[in-house]
This record gives C-alpha cells, structure tokens and sequence, in this order.
C-alpha cells in the first residue's frame, strides 16, 4: 500500500520504503479523520486527525483529543484514506465559482430592482 | 457506612494520584492525556465522596480528608497503591479496577443513602468510559503480537490475585447490609469474577488459577504495602508546607 496520508506530517517524512510502496507493519499507524457532532441530529464537523491502530482506539485518542471540553454527542473516525478528493492541482475547477453571483440569493434581489427600473424609463 | 465512603474515597484518591504519575511518560501522547482525565476524574469521585462524608456524616473537610491524615488512617486497598509499573501493569490493574468500580456504583444505583445513588448516577458515564478505554486497549494488547499478548497476560497474573484486595470486608459491614446502603463485597466480588472471566476469555487470555485472594488484605484496616508511605508523602508535600493556607 502507498502512502496517499492526507496528513502532512506524514506525507512530509518521505520515507524510501513508503516511496516504493513497501508499508513496514506496525512502523506507522492509520491516520483517521476525525468528526464531532455536539448535538443529537446536528451535522458532524471535521475537527482534525488522529493517529491509531485501529478503529476502536482511534475513537477513544479522539475522545481524549477533540471532546474534552465541548459538549459532545458523538464523535466519527473515518480512515483518512477512505476520504475521497479532488487533486490539489485541480483547484482551477473551482476559481471562478466566487465571480458566479447569480447563484447567490442575494443576487435575484439586485436583479429585480434592475429590472425594475429598467421597465420604469423604457 | 462511613467506612464504605472512606474507603471507596482513598481508593479514588490514591489510584487517581497513581495514574497522574503517567502523565507526561505515557506511551503514546494521546494514552498521556488518556491516564490523566480519567485520573482527574478519579480525583473528582473522591472529592465527591469526602464531601458526602464532610456534609452528611460529619467527617472532615474533604481536603483535610485527602492531604492531612497519617498512613495507619487510610483505608483503601493494596491494588491502587503499587508504583504505576509498566504501562502492561497500569493497563491490566486499570481494567480489573474499572470493572469493579463499574460494577460498585451500579449497585449504589439501589441504595437507601440518597447521596450515595445521586453520585452513581453521576459517574455511570465517566467509568463506562473507564471501562471501555481499558477494554479496547486490553483487546488490541492481547491480539496485538505475541510480545504483546505475553505481556499482558503476566501482568495478568500479577495483578489478578492483587484485585481481590478491592473486596476486603469491614467490620461494620453487616449493618451497611442491613441498612441497604450496599448489598457488601462478596455480591460485587461475584459479579466482578464473572464479568472478568468472560472478558478474560474474550480477549485469549487466562485468569490465573490457583490464586491466594487473601494475600493482600489489610488495607481497608491500615495495614498498606510500602508503597503507600512514599506516595502521601510527595501528594501531601506542597499542602504540608502551610495546612492553613487560603487556595
């Protein structure tokens, strides 16, 4: 398995054995996303990362990590190579979104007003 | 019934001071933080328990309680006063603990004490946390690899016959029976053999056979190993300095 961590810390090591593919067991453990949800029915918001050998440990490092002071009504661990994204070199997909008002709500408003006037001095 | 707080009080208290001593050594920085909340929480129950003593029974201020008394008046058990160890002894005493700390204030939840079921009540989710901490990582070590499994079935052998201290009867015992404050040790000893036995099982493990369960009784009585002496000492070294002093 190659080493596609979404975490920099583990991307940053560059280790020969993780560039050829090789995973030594037991040398680095999964890394897991973490999701808090502070309310029954809210959604759950990603809060960051933790390190475990599994699952079950994963929930407990991120009950001591991210629910220590907030309420917390659940808490998910996703592996971080289950999360699926876009590459990083694909950020252009997105850069004209902000320039795309009209499908804001608020741009209809303006619209109206624009035609309105429009139709007064036609 | 006073005993039966003091004691459940010193085992919190001392097992709570035992565990912070992983913080900061711990083997993973996450098992670090780990030890140390549900140490705090420890501390908490404790707390909790000398003020039921200090409000409802006349006993003193619960810091008194905690950093003024001699070694002979202490009452908890041999189990929570051995150095933390290896991090496979801490684990394994930390689950044979939890579980009869389970196992003891759910039992309370039938109480005729009213203070004593509103703290059960209380606590019910931070030792099912307890518990499950302690199990999970119990799981992962004994299916780990053969270091790992050896390990904590040692440990296991250690510590088993050292649990039974938890169980050391009191005099007064029967009129708490009496009384309905506590069904008394020998229902919560059966339950918590049961309960291990079980997940002794689950995990791979052996409970040792053969144990002596009365090797190391004496505590609820003021009889402590060494161990308890050194470890007052240094949780009682800053209040020591001025007992009168304002916080």
């Amino acid at each position: 398995m190659s080493n596609e961590s979404l975490d920099p810390r583990i991307r940053r090591l560059d280790l020969e054995h993780v560039k050829n593919g090789v995973q030594p067991t037991n040398s680095h453990w999964i890394t897991f996303e973490v999701f808090h949800q502070e309310k029954r029915g809210r959604q759950a918001i990603h809060v960051g990362i933790v390190h475990a050998p599994s699952p079950e440990i994963a929930l407990m490092f991120a009950k001591e990590q991210y629910a220590r002071r907030k309420s917390t009504s659940n808490l998910w661990v996703v592996k971080s190579s289950e999360v699926f994204t876009f590459a990083s070199e694909d950020e252009d997909i997105f850069e004209t979104t902000p320039d795309k008002t009209f499908r804001e709500p608020g741009f209809y408003k303006v619209r109206d007003r624009i035609e309105a006037y429009k139709n007064k001095h036609s | 019934m006073k005993n039966l707080i003091l004691k459940m009080a010193d085992d919190a208290l001392i097992i709570g001071h035992r565990n912070s001593e992983w913080t900061g050594i711990g083997p993973l920085l996450e098992e670090d933080i780990a030890f140390s909340s549900m140490s705090q929480d420890k501390i908490g129950h404790a707390w909790a328990l000398y003020r039921i003593l200090n409000e409802e029974l006349g006993g003193e201020d619960p810091d008194k309680a905690a950093f003024n008394r001699s070694v002979k008046d202490f009452t908890c058990c041999h189990l929570v006063e051995y150095p933390i160890g290896e991090f496979d002894f801490s684990l394994v005493r930390h689950f044979l603990m939890d579980k009869a700390e389970f196992h003891r204030y759910d039992l309370l939840l039938q109480s005729s004490f009213l203070p004593l079921v509103n703290l059960a009540k209380k606590v019910k989710g931070e030792i099912k946390y307890h518990v499950m901490h302690a199990d999970t990582w119990m799981q992962q070590l004994a299916n780990g690899n053969e270091e790992s499994k050896a390990r904590i079935q040692s440990a296991l052998n250690l510590v088993y016959p050292i649990a039974f201290s938890l169980f050391e009867k009191q005099d007064d015992e029967q009129a708490v029976i009496e009384q309905k404050v506590f069904v008394g040790e020998d229902v919560l000893k059966s339950i918590w053999v049961d309960d291990i036995a079980n997940r002794i099982k689950e995990f791979g493990l052996t409970i040792p056979s053969s144990i002596d369960s009365s090797a190391h009784l004496g505590g609820r009585k003021g009889y402590h190993t060494d161990h308890l002496e050194p470890l007052l000492k240094e949780m009682t070294e800053v209040f020591a300095i001025d007992p009168n002093a304002e916080w």
